[in-house]
């Protein structure tokens, strides 16, 4: 029995090499035209009258044709890659479709009625036309901002005592435990707790601004601890051994060491929660109630918010309707631009105040 | 300044773990003594015992005696706190707080115990610290940059600037060496022969040369199986280690033959 070797041809080594480390690839403009002609063909049929399901459909079979091209040209390694990228990118996109859907709808809706009357004027004796969301728009800052004075102090204690104090003990784990079982509760019931401790003190039917705020607390604290938590833990134990070993004592190296390197984490932490809690409609509605009239008291009578304001003007817009609801989406988009604002402010905290040199 | 410390039968615990067993060892006041031994073999843990920095870690004690300068540093009216601020220490990661400049990092153990100092008294601190700390040329213009900016030689001896810019009367140095460069080791070393003129200095290193160049006593640890506790060797003048060891495990050690 002979084995065939095939012959080894002088010169053709290099030809050999070429081939395993060359292979034929898509035109570098290759993806940009499937994509684009994908887009193309989506536009059309879109605008010749076919729905937009169809269309955005349509864009995503045409982008499939890049794999297709692909397997033909590249072979199946390559192909498979350009797969999940198409893959990958049309979750993403599928995502991005409810948040920019949600920005568009709520700023087209409701820029029309902003304006200076709008954030400066209450709804009290208006009918009709005209008025603004000046009474929700206090009661909103006043009780949120009453319920961060609140929850922020307990929170961050609370995480600088499961970080720093508890050493894991079993107080600590019951802690951990009931924060998270906190974490998930439902508003709804954070305003009926804060309702029925309420009534305890002013009796039956109390509605009170402040109420809002220790139910909205409720629903801060758990975020609070748990961001804070996180945010401590990354704080590297050598600075604390490095504090210890100076001779500073334990709450000095808390509070000089240890909260300032971790500062950044907790604001933005702080502005989340915020940012969590403004928007909440079902505690306010039971315990901060509605108004028309501006109240600065959180201690006396009912308050507006601006989220339970855009939910009364829809709820019952009166007649014509079209005016109380285009007060309703400028509410909605005020408190859209409160938490862009929150976030922003987050951004630039973080910047500022994470350690220096680490940017 | 500058204290003696005096060991006898220490154990050191984690737990019901013991991992460092029935240590003796006079260190002598203003000498470099160094720790050399085998990884796990309890040398760091000793050393963390001298100046309770042990004591971090849960569940960790100790029995037995250390005496510095004749008081039990383990007698139930020693303050921790205050012990640290007696004697100093020096990580083996260079560990300058983030938050806070070159200028801060050097004063971190006055202004963290929020002590008030005259201006022109803190300036002095800090370049008085910063030029035995061999630093102070690099870095006298930009005292109020942050202190992670620095390269890592610069970091630790900006750390051993912070150590002894509180005045210790001891300074305990944890590897300070094993994450540097030939070059900010030497600096080291030479920084921890000016500094023995005026401290005790405990070192615990790998670098067995480095053991002979910087120490004047050389203590070998090491341990005799895996969960066995460690234990002290042997103790004497550093030449004598080098050249003429009683034991047999610290000469293999020394030369390399372990294991």
């Amino acid at each position: 029995m002979t084995t065939t070797l095939s012959p080894q041809t002088p010169g053709s080594g290099p030809l050999d090499v070429q081939q395993e480390l060359y292979g034929a690839q898509l035109p570098s403009w290759g993806s940009k035209a499937v994509v684009g002609l994908a887009l193309v063909v989506g536009a059309a049929l879109y605008l010749t009258g076919t729905n937009l399901v169809l269309a955005a459909l349509a864009v995503w079979v045409v982008s499939l044709g890049l794999p297709v091209w692909s397997v033909v040209v590249e072979g199946r390694r390559k192909a498979t890659d350009r797969l999940v990228t198409v893959l990958v990118t049309s979750a993403f996109a599928l995502a991005m479709f409810p948040l920019v859907s949600i920005l568009y709808t709520v700023i087209s809706k409701g820029t029309k009625v902003l304006s200076a009357e709008f954030f400066t004027y209450s709804m009290r004796n208006v009918v009709g036309e005209g008025g603004g969301i000046y009474q929700a728009l206090v009661g909103t800052l006043l009780i949120t901002g009453a319920a961060a004075v609140i929850s922020i102090p307990i929170g961050i204690f609370a995480a600088i005592y499961l970080v720093e104090y508890a050493d894991g003990n079993r107080l600590s784990r019951w802690i951990r435990f009931l924060v998270d079982v906190m974490t998930g509760i439902p508003s709804i019931v954070a305003g009926l707790f804060a309702y029925a401790l309420f009534v305890v003190f002013f009796g039956e039917g109390v509605r009170m601004g402040i109420g809002g705020s220790v139910a909205l607390s409720v629903l801060m604290i758990p975020v609070l601890v748990r961001s804070t938590e996180e945010m401590l833990k990354l704080v590297p134990n050598e600075l604390r051994e490095a504090s210890y070993a100076l001779g500073v004592p334990k709450w000095r190296t808390v509070a000089k060491v240890v909260l300032p390197t971790a500062l950044a984490g907790i604001v933005t932490g702080i502005t989340l929660a915020i940012a969590r809690v403004i928007g909440e409609t079902a505690p306010l509605l039971i315990i901060a109630g509605a108004t028309d009239s501006v109240n600065f008291n959180l201690f006396d009578g009912r308050m507006a918010t601006l989220p339970v304001f855009a939910y009364q003007s829809i709820r019952s817009p009166g007649i014509p309707p079209e005016f109380s609801i285009d007060r309703a989406w400028g509410a909605a988009l005020t408190l859209l631009l409160i938490v862009m604002l929150l976030n922003l402010i987050a951004r630039l905290v973080s910047y500022f105040f994470s350690p220096k040199g680490e940017r | 300044m500058a204290k003696s410390i005096d060991v006898s039968d220490l154990n050191i615990y984690y737990g019901d773990f013991l991992a460092v067993e029935d240590v003796t060892i006079p260190i002598a006041a203003k000498s470099v003594t160094a720790f050399i031994g085998p990884s796990g073999c309890g040398k760091s843990t000793f050393l963390r015992s001298l100046n309770r920095m042990h004591e971090v870690i849960r569940g960790a004690r100790v029995e037995g005696k250390v005496l510095i300068d004749g008081q039990d540093l383990y007698g139930a009216d020693m303050d921790p706190v205050n012990v640290r601020r007696m004697i100093g220490m020096v990580f083996q990661r260079p560990n300058p707080f983030p938050t806070m400049s070159i200028y801060d990092n050097v004063l971190a153990g006055q202004k963290l115990n929020s002590k008030r100092m005259k201006k022109s008294e803190s300036d002095d601190i800090v370049e008085r610290s910063l030029r035995s700390a061999g630093l102070w040329a690099e870095v006298k213009d930009r005292l109020d940059r942050p202190g992670s900016g620095l390269s890592g030689g610069q970091q630790q001896r900006l750390c051993i600037a912070r150590a002894i810019s509180v005045e210790p009367e001891i300074l305990l140095m944890d590897e300070p060496c094993s994450a540097l460069d030939p070059i900010s080791t030497s600096v080291i070393e030479d920084l921890i022969h000016e500094l023995k003129s005026q401290y005790t200095i405990v070192i615990v290193t790998h670098n067995m040369q480095q053991a002979a160049r910087v120490s004047d006593e050389t203590a070998f640890f090491n341990l005799s199986g895996v969960g066995k506790p460690g234990r002290l060797i042997e103790v004497g003048r550093t030449e004598t280690i080098f050249s003429n060891p009683t034991d047999p495990a610290t000469e293999a050690y020394i030369q390399g033959r372990f294991g």
